[in-house]
């Protein structure tokens, strides 16, 4: 793992529960840190830009985050009056390249060198000339003259036999929009392509036009599977923006929230991919089993995904003694039920059979290709922000990392049972120890331009938020980053050479977001 | 195979009685139900849910529909993979304007008589997205909606009612 002697620039730490530092850079450093980076195994989080013009001259930037052993790095990199453009980094970490683009599409600034030009969440909707995230940009609404959206030139494959499968935007089950190309041969994959931003829905800019204390309702609807972990990572960023502290209840609470949305996310996906395996048995139990939990979720906390619960400051509501031990209860209850089902997955041969060797990320490829999270995970990358970087309270309840090598569907599905028996023991265990004190501390904003970020662990993989506040006390900038911006290329990956239908197996095995994606 | 039925034996049937038959029998509210369907359609009602730009929170209680409290497939609703085998479009939003095309062309792919359903209180309203260069807001902005379900996102129940709401504004 790299570490931050790698970079040998002038670095300001972040006032954050997790260590953050930042720095200016210049291009030539920008490419140079990128390279150090993937040398010592350091891994690129998240690629933004940003307009930070005050008067009428342009002051744009371009902002990268990597991880690093002692935490993370927040580059900066701020162009030239009349630059638009920046060095490339996808020739170094591949997954870039998307992120580049949509930079592109949303402030008008491209990456120097980069192969793929053609614009990503800009399907045509909305002029080439207008970038949303300009500091001059009109919300669009009137203004703005439908346009109907444009073909994409997606990659052909040519070859005897070949041809080609288009699916989506409309799927065939209940999921959010988003389009593949398969290029087949028989049965056989042999290239999948992703269109994506189907839902973009203009997040980063509605960001802009909110109050700092009440845009956490906005991270909470990034990715609605997501919303603890996005109005955490929200939360935190501002509250490491204005330096202002969080109740230790507070923070144990929200571990709380965190757990037991990664718990309902695991009890629905390993029920689904039994389904996808042709294992109907598996929904019926795993959905009964989610819809207990969400329940008692609605009733501890006023909401069954339990949205608006992290608020600035702090937490939204307190969990009485009696409703502990109610959730503790259902831990117990819940775990007996899932090693049965497991125990029940592990020893069907036809499960294990769909399961098994299907839609294989090796760990080489992974590390390569910067596979997060949960997916990382099933292929031998340990990264896990609950214990690499344990911020309270997890420095307290030591968290055990579920790995495997194997990367096919059956380790990531072996990953998800890990991690369900793991949260049930923090969730037991933070009802236990809960210490007492307020639930919320006053956020103060500050009354000059101030910088935070908020770096959590959700249930998919490590979420981020990059937030900078203006003079006026404003948003600037929010940029929120899901891992499934590395996750979704490396699906392409995954599915080479697999049959058609494991396609919905192995896509739902990574599991991945459209909307945190698309924003 | 004898674990799985035992599982099953274990778990029992877990179906609740559907929210429009407060106080009655619930075998006997089930059958009124899906005789009013086939009074109102002539056929079971089936439905193709889409997604113009949620935040993904409307689907996964839509998902709960179908798990075995709500056992929606027991009324005799069912979620179609075609829009073309649908008699109701379920429908998540804002619109985003990437979406537009694809609802548009959907709503004309559905046989009519068709219904439309806007779930959550984006596809009612626009919601905290609101209508933007990327979105054009409530779904009613872009196809003609026969009820709608408020909520962020409405707990399961609520989307039980909101359908059965729409079919009868068919009577």
């Amino acid at each position: 793992m790299a570490t931050i002697e790698a970079l040998n620039f002038q670095l300001e730490r972040l006032p954050a529960p997790l260590p953050l530092w930042r720095a200016g850079v210049d291009a030539f450093q920008w490419v140079a840190a990128a390279r150090a980076m993937a040398q010592a195994g350091g891994r690129l989080v998240s690629l933004w830009g940003c307009d930070r013009s005050l008067g009428p001259a342009t002051a744009l930037a371009v902002s990268a985050a990597y991880a690093v052993k002692e935490g993370m790095v927040w580059l900066d990199l701020a162009l030239g009056e009349r630059d638009t453009a920046y060095p490339d980094l996808a020739g170094i970490f591949p997954f870039a390249a998307r992120m580049q683009r949509a930079t592109a599409d949303l402030l008008g600034i491209a990456a120097q060198g980069s192969e793929d030009g053609r614009p990503w969440l800009n399907h045509g909707a909305w002029p080439e000339g207008y970038f949303p995230l300009r500091r001059d940009a009109t919300s669009g609404v009137g203004s703005m003259s439908p346009q109907p959206v444009r073909d994409y030139p997606f990659v052909p494959v040519e070859g005897d036999g070949v041809h080609e499968i288009p699916v989506g935007p409309v799927h065939a089950g209940i999921i959010e929009p988003g389009h593949f190309r398969f290029s087949v041969v028989g049965e056989k994959v042999l290239r999948l392509e992703q269109r994506l931003g189907y839902t973009h829905k203009g997040i980063e800019q509605r960001f802009t036009r909110l109050a700092p204390l009440e845009a956490h309702k906005l991270a909470g609807r990034v990715s609605g599977d997501s919303t603890v972990a996005f109005a955490w990572a929200y939360c935190m960023a501002l509250e490491s923006a204005a330096g202002c502290d969080v109740p230790e209840r507070a923070q144990w609470l929200r571990a709380l929230l965190l757990e037991r949305e990664r718990v309902a996310n695991h009890l629905g996906d390993l029920g689904a991919l039994g389904n996808d395996a042709a294992l109907a048995f598996g929904l019926a139990q795993f959905s009964r089993l989610r819809e207990d939990w969400l329940r008692l979720s609605g009733e501890a906390f006023g909401h069954r995904l339990m949205m608006d619960r992290v608020v600035p400051g702090g937490v939204a509501g307190d969990v009485d003694a009696a409703m502990r031990r109610r959730l503790q209860h259902q831990c117990d209850a819940i775990e007996a039920e899932v090693r049965a089902l497991e125990a029940i997955y592990e020893s069907h041969a036809g499960l294990q059979d769909r399961f098994a060797t299907t839609g294989i990320v090796a760990p080489q490829l992974a590390a390569q290709l910067g596979l997060a999270g949960l997916a990382g995970r099933a292929s031998g990358q340990p990264a896990d922000l609950r214990c690499d970087q344990s911020w309270a309270p997890y420095e307290r309840l030591r968290v055990k990392a579920a790995v495997r090598q194997n990367g096919d569907v059956a380790a990531r599905v072996a990953v998800r049972f890990e991690e369900t028996l793991e949260s049930l023991r923090l969730i037991r265990e933070i009802c236990h120890s809960l210490p007492e004190g307020p639930l919320r501390g006053a956020v103060e904003l500050p009354r000059k331009a101030a910088t935070g970020a908020g770096w959590i662990e959700g249930w998919r993989g490590e979420v981020f938020v990059a937030l900078e506040l203006g003079a006026d006390a404003g948003i600037r900038r929010c940029h929120c980053h899901d891992p499934s911006w590395q996750n979704w290329p490396v699906l392409e990956h995954a599915v080479i050479g697999n049959i058609v239908p494991d396609f919905p197996l192995i896509n739902k095995s990574f599991n991945l977001s459209y909307s945190g994606h698309d924003l | 195979m004898w674990k799985i039925v035992r599982q099953i034996a274990r778990a029992g049937i877990r179906t609740e009685a559907p929210p429009f038959a407060t106080g009655e029998d619930s075998p006997v509210a089930v059958e009124r139900i899906q005789k009013e369907i086939l009074d109102i359609l002539g056929q079971a009602l089936a439905i193709r849910q889409v997604d113009a730009g949620s935040c993904n929170g409307c689907e996964l209680e839509i998902h709960a529909l179908n798990n075995p409290y709500y056992n929606l497939e027991g009324l005799g609703i069912r979620f179609v993979a075609s829009p073309r085998h649908a008699d109701m479009l379920l429908v998540t939003g804002p619109v985003s304007r990437n979406m537009e095309m694809a609802l548009r062309r959907t709503y004309e792919a559905t046989p009519e008589p068709r219904l439309v359903v806007a779930v959550g209180d984006c596809g009612c309203t626009g919601g905290i997205f609101g209508e933007s260069y990327a979105t054009c807001g409530a779904v009613a902005n872009v196809l003609p909606v026969d009820a709608t379900v408020p909520g962020c996102p409405p707990p399961p129940i609520e989307i039980m009612r909101g359908i059965l709401s729409a079919v009868r504004r068919r009577r």
